[in-house]
């Protein structure tokens, strides 16, 4: 997996001595779609927090396109082309649906803050530039009707979409997303698997994506990884997953198990 | 006077007064919004400004001479000057302090206030320094109403220093992390934003606006002293709190409010100018009781 876009080897976290990953080796190629799945306390949303610099792992590799993101600030991570999105909503309250899109173009942006202020002609130039380009993430994620909203007045899968458009503009070439499909009803799950599907096929980016609804998992990923209690106990394929064993027990000992592994 | 032309008057006193609020609790409500903190030091930026404007002034009026036009550029370079020490403030006493509890970066801000105040007190002997400038008296009648010049210029650089503050926040990239920073500043790294720097941007601006309500104040009243920041930092923290903490537009608005209130407060029957502080704070208790989340702010919500 040498060509992997991210790359996790041997990574290990702990928080006052409670391992929370171990040894664990993980990639997303290039282009690719991947879930993260396991029961809940597995140390999912852990990891994320390793991708994005929120958690030092205290041993093991992180790379990123060949390079390494263990020293590197969250804000630079993001800048070096990882986003993410989580499963709470977290939009900036008050402001509105094209001002929260436009907050995650800060690191692809040049005129600074005495740029605003010294060269208005410029800084006029970068803004239209800024409009634009969060019109057209708000489009790609099909809620461009909702422009003049607060964004927090919007409806919950509207919010959603906000946030992955938000995340977009940042220019990402991996997008990790945090239960995309929390709180979504049948048809907008339908709606996410395609936005997914287009995200990577007519952007190039990668998708990696925790989730708990394993029927959405098993349809959109290319690759599945399974995490339980901070260890990979298998990757592979949907049909693979489904037939391993270790993942079967795994999920045995959750009480939503047979919920979980409902195919 | 009949009692419209002293209710005109009043207001536009409370209008003056109201300007050099609102600017010092702009900067309060910005930094509060960014890093949570009541910054009592800011009141001390506002004493700062307003000797380091003086000190411009006196060095270039035999150039430019001591009106409004060398008052500008004395603010100008007052703004810069306090700008950068609101910078390197918050580089060496708050930024260390950030993951600290609230309570110790509380009393730091009480600290370098005293350290700036007494650095003054030092520098000045404790004594009044007159702010000499060429202001002249001139002004226009309306009615029964005299406006001089310099309430119009004073009132006008304030009004535009708050459009540009307001065209800063809502339509540039910076001013937008600035807000965004007050809502959520996790989620802004995440966003590629780098929160020091929208914090140092913040403490810059924050300060340089305390320096230039300091430096036309000092003109204004012809006088500074070591001391004159404390009243105006409290004023600022009310007029803040009016408005609702956090909300720019709120901090505009309790600024002129507070100053009209106190104003008009001094004209009741009873009540004479000596009772104005009492009147002020009597109002931020009231709202605090009332009406905590100010004019225009908003209830903050716990999140998880």
């Amino acid at each position: 997996m040498s060509g992997a876009l991210l790359q996790l080897t041997g990574v290990g976290l702990a928080f006052a001595g409670n391992r929370v990953l171990d040894e664990v080796d993980f990639a997303v190629p290039e282009r690719g779609i991947v879930s993260l799945i396991g029961p809940n306390g597995a140390g999912k949303t852990s990891l994320f927090n390793c991708i994005t610099g929120f958690y030092r792992p205290h041993v093991g590799a992180i790379t990123f396109g060949g390079h390494d993101l263990r020293r590197l600030k969250p804000h630079r991570i993001t800048a070096a082309g990882i986003a993410r999105t989580f499963q709470n909503l977290r939009l900036f309250r008050e402001m509105s649906v094209p001002e929260n899109v436009m907050s995650g173009m800060h690191c692809r942006t040049h005129a600074g803050a005495f740029g605003a202020i010294f060269r208005p002609p410029r800084q006029r130039a970068e803004e239209a530039e800024i409009r634009a380009t969060a019109a057209e993430c708000l489009r790609f994620v099909d809620i461009a009707g909702d422009w003049n909203r607060v964004a927090t007045t919007l409806p919950y899968g509207h919010q959603r979409r906000v946030e992955i458009a938000r995340a977009l503009a940042t220019r990402p070439r991996l997008l990790l997303l945090d239960e995309p499909a929390a709180g979504l009803h049948g048809g907008e799950k339908q709606e996410l698997i395609a936005l997914i599907n287009r995200i990577r096929d007519e952007r190039g980016i990668a998708v990696l994506l925790i989730e708990h609804d394993t029927g959405l998992v098993m349809k959109v990923s290319e690759r599945i990884s399974v995490l339980d209690h901070g260890v990979m106990i298998a990757e592979g394929t949907a049909k693979e997953i489904q037939a391993n064993p270790r993942v079967i027990e795994a999920y045995l000992g959750q009480e939503d198990a047979g919920a979980d592994l409902e195919l | 006077m009949s009692l419209l032309d002293i209710l005109a008057h009043q207001l536009l006193n409370g209008l003056v007064l109201g300007s050099f609020y609102a600017l010092v609790a702009l900067g309060y409500t910005m930094i509060f919004g960014v890093i949570k903190l009541l910054n009592f030091a800011h009141g001390d930026l506002y004493m700062v400004g307003g000797f380091i404007g003086f000190i411009v002034l006196s060095a270039i009026s035999s150039v430019v001479g001591g009106g409004w036009f060398g008052i500008f550029i004395a603010m100008l370079l007052s703004m810069l000057a306090v700008g950068f020490l609101g910078v390197v403030i918050e580089r060496i006493a708050y930024h260390p302090m950030l993951s600290a509890p609230r309570l110790s970066i509380l009393i730091t801000a009480l600290a370098v206030s005293l350290v700036l105040q007494n650095t003054a007190l030092a520098l000045t002997n404790g004594q009044y320094t007159a702010f000499r400038s060429d202001l002249g008296f001139g002004g226009i009648t309306l009615g029964g109403l005299f406006i001089t010049y310099n309430q119009m210029v004073l009132v006008a650089a304030a009004a535009v220093l708050m459009i540009a503050l307001e065209f800063f926040v809502t339509h540039t990239q910076y001013g937008r992390a600035m807000r965004a920073v007050a809502v959520d500043a996790d989620m802004c790294e995440l966003l590629g934003i780098n929160v020091a720097a929208v914090i140092g941007v913040t403490f810059f601006i924050g300060s340089a606006l305390a320096a230039a309500a300091g430096t036309m104040a000092g003109a204004y009243y012809g006088s500074l002293w070591y001391f004159m920041g404390f009243l105006i930092g409290l004023k600022a923290f009310t007029a803040a709190v009016i408005g609702g903490i956090g909300s720019i537009p709120g901090a505009m608005l309790g600024g002129l409010v507070l100053g009209l209130l106190e104003a008009l407060g001094t004209q009741i029957p009873g009540i004479g100018s000596e009772w104005k502080d009492v009147f002020s704070f009597a109002v931020l208790i009231l709202v605090l009781v009332f009406k905590p989340t100010g004019l225009l702010g908003r209830s903050e919500q716990e999140r998880m």
